[in-house]
């Protein structure tokens, strides 16, 4: 089969791959119909996750039709169509019956190179790197999914691919962003980052009941998006001081709530800070570049939250965490426990609360994979979301 | 599933003499499933220690050679204090060699080398005129003394390393949400265990002895062992019988965890490792971390417990394996037939 395969920094190629076949009981394989480049798959391709080997299979933004199951894939059969979350849930671990599922503890069978660097195991995840299990991801034309009696949900028919596709990570990441914000009546949210991650952030704060939600980001059409389809304000910060003008905005008191959609890979409009990290990232002497988080939590209302849902890998210089303990932040963070999400969420979708279609600005072919991302990358062609059919 | 009865650790059968330990210091500690340790560092530490000693001594001669010979008796005229230099060098050598080399016993030889010849310039001098008999005698006593030390120090290190195995200790713990009962009741059959340690081809019980069979990098290593200690839903201890080519011993606690968790999981494991081909065999099929080993092993031992399966991947297709972890398949499905 074709798959999009990892070769080195900023290097993709679509190669010819072994079909993936069950390999244990609760295993099914999936034929993909509609997949996704996720803005986490920059970081792996601009190097910056290790444990990744020339070959690994991207993706795992994912959803098609099921075409073998094994013998205890639980009630899923050969023919539904689902959309699979990214996170691998065992489904039995006490953080899976609590609904951590990203924090699965039996998914992932690299767990031992993970703990040395983060203290426990990571849960596995598809397409991302070894250190989350080394799992083929979804940029294919099949996958195999582990514990496919937990995981993929079943879509029905008549209901487009692009509706329910993002189910699979950034529409439930964005809504657990604003979720763990805890929004109360009144609140204005700022969210950092206007990717795809950070237009559902925004839309979910307001489904959750925010008062406002100001956007910040440096490109102009992605903070128009936010604008037309959120109802968001937003601020160019490389125009302004966001966090003068976030008080300006706010009366004086600063955002109640701050989304950091952005992660390990921001800019900065200030040339000093950003020479300061860019240089020791580069020198690998600090793995993030993490200004949005810096200005989220010097912005952030005092005894406000800090929600952080953009990827991080390692570890973070100068972190204010000054601030953080005296003006009494709490900072919420995790990758998605998706799972938890998608039931509720698609029931949302159905009832046409939330069109997720609105971030798709590229469809493309699954073998032209390296083109695209190349254009997410750098954002060419008002680029925000890719996705690629097989 | 037979009751295994309690047994006495340390009651012997009428007539079988107690297993042969390996050669160590220290006092064996007797616990059920324990094994007593070796102490192969004596000799290290004290080599170590003169290895030390020789820095020191050495920089003092380098740097204050002529104080130095007057202290023990020989005029301190040019010659006296450029040997004095000179022994001075050899000595820091000596003690860097010691202190810095992986096999410290020839740089022990080395120093009582040293010894035997500082003894001979010492005797050289007591014939001189010029010498004070009384301190050169004394310098003469002193470095016998330590030649003395180093002698026995170059003996034990030679021994130990002729004879050196090592002991190895694993304590690992795990959480298992299943009930005791359930977690105690898989392990006590012997038989489940190369489910999930992945390093067993096989094991048979039979009541309370069982028949243990491990994978070495070439055949097998077999052993007996019997059950020591049962006590149900709490603690299963076991150990090899006599014969055993590498002596081991474990044991198994189960206890409630907080609140809905399950049960905590806690092994404990010691072997004494002989030196020899024997060991590097064990050291392989256990890599270089043997709690790595076990930790994986009780990785396993939850999945299988908890999840039904053990967890596979594309790069890991075996499941978790240390040493996998370093020899990743790339992340894509295996080709058909592997």
């Amino acid at each position: 089969m074709k798959a999009t395969t990892w070769q080195g920094r900023n290097k993709v190629e679509v190669e010819e791959v072994p079909d993936p076949r069950i390999l244990n009981g609760r295993d099914a394989v999936v034929r993909v119909t509609s997949t996704a480049i996720c803005g986490s798959d920059l970081h792996l391709y601009d190097g910056y996750i290790p444990t990744m080997k020339k070959g690994d299979i991207l993706g795992h933004e994912f959803m098609g039709e099921v075409v073998e199951v094994g013998r205890d894939a639980g009630d899923l059969k050969v023919g539904d169509r689902v959309v699979v979350p990214f996170p691998i849930a065992c489904g039995h671990c006490t953080p899976c019956t609590r609904g951590l599922t990203a924090c699965c503890e039996n998914s992932n069978p690299n767990a031992r190179l993970a703990e040395k660097m983060y203290g426990h195991a990571l849960c596995g995840i598809f397409g991302y790197s070894h250190l989350t299990g080394g799992y083929a991801g979804g940029q294919a034309e099949y996958v195999r999914v582990p514990f496919a009696d937990v995981g993929p949900v079943r879509i029905e028919a008549g209901v487009p691919d692009e509706k329910v596709l993002f189910l699979s990570d950034i529409l439930p990441t964005g809504y657990m962003g604003a979720e763990m914000c805890d929004i109360q009546r009144g609140d204005v949210v700022a969210v950092w980052g206007a990717g795809p991650v950070g237009q559902f952030a925004a839309a979910s704060a307001f489904m959750l009941g925010a008062e406002r939600v100001i956007v910040i980001d440096r490109f102009p059409y992605r903070l128009a998006m936010a604008a037309e389809h959120s109802g968001a304000e937003t601020l160019n910060y490389e125009q302004v001081d966001v966090p003068d003008a976030l008080k300006e905005m706010t009366g004086g008191r600063g955002p109640d709530k701050c989304i950091d959609a952005v992660g390990m890979e921001a800019h900065h409009s200030s040339t000093a800070m950003y020479a300061y990290d860019r240089v020791k990232q580069a020198a690998r002497l600090e793995t993030e570049r993490p200004f949005a988080l810096r200005e989220a939590i010097q912005s952030c209302r005092s005894g406000g939250i800090v929600s952080v849902i953009g990827v991080y890998g390692g570890f973070v210089d100068k972190f204010p965490m000054g601030a953080v303990l005296n003006r009494g932040l709490t900072i919420r963070a995790g990758q998605c426990h998706v799972h938890r999400y998608m039931a509720p969420l698609l029931e949302r979708i159905y009832a046409g609360d939330i069109d997720p279609t609105f971030v798709i600005t590229h469809r493309m072919r699954l073998s032209d994979a390296p083109t695209s991302y190349e254009i997410f990358k750098h954002k060419q062609d008002d680029c925000v979301k890719c996705v690629l059919t097989p | 599933m037979a009751v295994l009865k309690q047994i006495d650790p340390t009651e012997r059968p009428a007539g079988e003499a107690a297993p042969a330990m390996p050669r160590g210091g220290g006092a064996p500690r007797r616990e059920e499933g324990r094994l007593p340790r070796i102490d192969a560092h004596g000799g290290e530490t004290l080599a170590k220690g003169l290895g030390w000693f020789s820095i020191g001594l050495g920089v003092a001669q380098l740097v204050a050679p002529a104080r130095l010979c007057r202290a023990i008796g020989i005029e301190d005229d040019g010659e006296a204090t450029t040997l004095m230099r000179l022994v001075g060098v050899r000595e820091v050598v000596a003690g860097v060699g010691l202190l810095a080399s992986n096999n410290p016993a020839p740089w022990m030889w080395a120093r009582v080398a040293g010894d035997a010849m500082d003894l001979s310039l010492l005797g050289v001098a007591m014939t001189d005129d010029d010498a004070q008999r009384g301190r050169v005698g004394a310098a003469m006593g002193v470095v016998g003394a330590i030649t003395a030390l180093d002698v026995v120090t170059a003996t034990a290190l030679g021994e130990g390393a002729a004879g050196r195995g090592a002991s190895m200790h694993v304590t690992k713990a795990v959480t298992v949400r299943r009930p005791v009962e359930e977690v105690y009741g898989f392990w006590h059959d012997f038989e489940n265990l190369p489910r999930f340690m992945t390093h067993l081809e096989s094991v048979s019980a039979d009541g309370e002895r069982s028949h243990w069979v491990a994978k070495a990098p070439v055949g097998t290593v077999e052993w007996d062992a019997e059950v020591v200690e049962d006590r149900p839903n709490e603690l299963i201890a076991w150990r090899s019988l006599p014969g055993a080519r590498v002596e081991n011993a474990g044991r198994v606690t189960f206890r409630p965890a907080p609140a809905d968790q399950g049960t905590e999981v806690r092994v404990e494991m010691d072997a004494n490792v002989p030196a020899g081909p024997l060991g590097a065999m064990v050291a392989k099929m256990f890599g270089e971390d043997p709690s790595v080993q076990v930790g994986d092993d009780l990785r396993r031992f939850k999945q299988v417990l908890e999840a039904g399966e053990v967890v596979r991947s594309e790069g890991t297709p075996e499941g978790a394996r240390a040493r996998r972890h370093l020899n990743q398949r790339p992340a894509q499905p295996l080709p058909a037939g592997e």
